[in-house]
């Protein structure tokens, strides 16, 4: 009925404005969908009273009430221990230094793990980091078994006293069976001594639907517990997240604004949906 | 994980009976299920629309006949179409006449530049030439560290007089490294650039001004295939912030669809000339347009 009153015109830029935020077309209709049963139950007739549903729609299907703090703060007498993964060049050695920057102005103490020993130069990108922020640094040699890196890493830790050990990886596609097995090895190997309080996974707001096969595969290998959407700060909308969070039931805790050190944020529902919708 | 185009064609046409011409309702339905096959495949909306225009009107000249399978007819059509966009006069690296030929690297962040910078560099120097890497990247943490390293994996000479890490000129660098080539006799210059946003008017402003520094013979945009609907937006950017001669498609051994191959060929018209298909070296390709549209289409 009152669906029915809103043209087909808005209809299809409703649908548009989602489709071009990366949503995908399958959840793209499904909000349409959604915004249609709930337009027609408040009997809403202007376009702009359905953009502003479609706020309320696109904030509820982020579930807002979701837990999103990091888990970085020792407990049991040891540090906690954070691990970061994801696809090639997402942001994960970026994302590793400015948590440290933000767990070290709130007056911790941190480690950083150079478990990217593949990559040219990724141990000393983290290294600069560590300098920049005020983090100890563990690394190895190039071509060094990440595992025995991130181990290392969590004992210098533990025999520190230190709040947090931060774990960076090196990036990998989730196709790749043999550097998802190593990886899977990373975080075995680490809880021989600590327990993994957050496995973050790093997705760039370019993705597109891709980002859902990496969500789950890396799901599968490491048991996400938080998404980090990095490069916000471009055109790119990162609407691939909607998708991601619901069908892995984790949330996305942080965003990257930026390259500096202190271009990280805490993921906020409205926030994002605002920029999403370009209000 | 998803369900390929002809599997959507053949749901579509299993109600279909009798002979003649499509009728209005199954090219509607066609093109809806062409429509969500791109988008699953990340081409973006825009191009979308175009391509399922032009395919709309060939389809209407299908003949149903018990002969001929109908999906299987238009599949072949959207086929020819993608391999017509993307394919074109597919082109090889235009070398000055004057030595050194310049190719300068542009793109996002994590694009894969660098990475590319030292894939050109070895494929050239195999085939006798003399490549020299240029470290414009003096922003992001250890760019430089890894170009050399790279550089080294390479078998090529890099030229890097400032280390980086926010410190020294990438304009001045890269007037320097044209120097360095004519002064020392290296036939090829790949400038390496840091990574920048399409929004980003002042970093834009400076890929331009190494541009200018440098005349390039080529500029290669360098593209992520994993991007999704940003890849209009991010190439008309650089197409109007720096311009490019042709784009490089990195991290094909993924798979991502790679729809944005059908984006920036489209919108910009430039061909798309390398495959970057890996982390090491010699993962890397000439661009073969029909493997991407059977790649784009899941098949
Ligand atoms: N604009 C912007 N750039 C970012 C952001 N996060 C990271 N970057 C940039 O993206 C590029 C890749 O970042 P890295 O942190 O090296 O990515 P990575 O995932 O560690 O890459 P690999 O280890 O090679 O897989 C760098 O140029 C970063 O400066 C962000 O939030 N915004
Ligand atoms: N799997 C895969 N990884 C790639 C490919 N090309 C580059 N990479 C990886 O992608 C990440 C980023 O590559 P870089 O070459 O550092 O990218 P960049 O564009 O120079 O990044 P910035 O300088 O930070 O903007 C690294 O982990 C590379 O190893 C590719 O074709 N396939
Ligand atoms: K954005
Ligand atoms: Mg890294
Ligand atoms: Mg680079």
């Amino acid at each position: 009925l009152g669906a029915a009153t809103l043209d087909d015109d808005s209809w299809a830029d409703i649908e548009d404005t989602l489709l071009m935020a990366d949503l995908g077309a399958g959840p793209a209709s499904e909000i349409a969908d959604r915004l249609r049963a709930e337009v027609a139950a408040h009997g809403i007739s202007s376009a702009a009273d359905a953009r502003a549903l479609l706020r309320t729609v696109l904030v509820q299907a982020l579930s807002p009430e979701m837990d999103r703090s990091i888990k970085a703060l020792p407990h049991d007498g040891r540090p906690s221990v954070v691990l970061v993964v994801g696809v090639n060049g997402t942001g994960k050695t970026t994302t590793t230094g400015k948590l440290a920057r933000v767990l070290v102005a709130g007056g911790r103490t941190v480690v950083l793990g150079a478990a990217d020993t593949f990559r040219a130069a990724a141990a000393d990108q983290l290294q600069t980091w560590g300098e920049r922020v005020g983090a100890t640094v563990v690394r190895s040699s190039a071509g060094a078994d990440p595992a025995a890196v991130a181990f290392d890493a969590v004992k210098r830790g533990i025999e520190e006293g230190v709040d947090a050990v931060l774990i960076d990886t090196a990036g990998r596609l989730h196709t790749k069976t043999g550097l998802m097995d190593e990886l899977g090895k990373v975080k075995r190997v680490i809880e021989k001594q600590a327990q993994v309080d957050e496995v973050l996974l790093v997705l760039d707001a370019t993705t597109g639907q891709n980002g859902m096969v990496q969500a789950k595969v890396f799901s599968e290998v490491v048991n996400v517990t938080g998404i980090v959407l990095t490069k916000l700060d471009g055109t790119a909308k990162g609407g691939i997240v909607i998708a991601v969070q619901r069908a892995l039931g984790v949330p996305v805790k942080l965003v990257g604004l930026g390259e500096g050190p202190d271009d990280l944020a805490p993921f906020e529902p409205g926030a994002f949906v605002d920029a999403l919708l370009g209000d | 994980m998803f369900e390929t185009l002809s599997d959507r064609l053949s749901t579509v046409f299993t109600s279909l009976r009798g002979k003649g011409r499509l009728s209005q309702s199954d090219i509607d339905a066609t093109a809806r299920e062409i429509r969500v096959s791109l988008l699953e495949a990340d081409v973006a909306l825009p191009v979308v629309k175009a391509f399922v225009g032009a395919v709309k009107e060939r389809a209407s000249a299908v003949e149903v006949s018990q002969a001929l399978n109908p999906a299987q007819q238009i599949i072949k059509i959207v086929n020819e179409e993608l391999v017509k966009i993307l394919g074109g006069e597919t082109r090889r690296l235009v070398f000055a006449k004057n030595p050194p030929t310049v190719i300068m690297l542009a793109g996002l962040q994590g694009a894969g530049k660098t990475t590319l910078a030292g894939k050109l560099a070895r494929w050239l120097r195999e085939q006798g030439h003399t490549p020299l890497l240029v470290a414009c990247d003096l922003q992001r943490p250890n760019a430089v560290t890894q170009l050399q390293v790279v550089g080294e994996q390479a078998g090529v000479s890099v030229f890097a007089p400032e280390p980086g890490n926010g410190v020294g000129d990438p304009v001045g660098v890269a007037r320097a490294g044209i120097a360095e080539a004519r002064g020392k006799h290296f036939d090829i210059v790949i400038v390496d650039t840091a990574g920048r946003l399409g929004v980003d008017t002042e970093m834009m402003a400076q890929a331009a001004a190494i541009r200018d520094a440098t005349s390039p013979d080529e500029v290669l945009f360098v593209l992520d295939a994993m991007v999704g609907q940003d890849a209009v937006t991010t190439a008309e950017a650089f197409r109007d912030g720096v311009g490019f001669t042709g784009v490089v498609l990195t991290k094909l051994d993924g798979d991502a669809r790679g729809g944005a191959a059908l984006s920036v060929r489209h919108v910009t018209g430039a061909p798309i000339m390398f495959a970057s298909t890996g982390e090491k070296l010699n993962e890397f390709d000439i661009f073969h347009p029909d493997r991407m549209a059977s790649r784009i289409l899941g098949m």
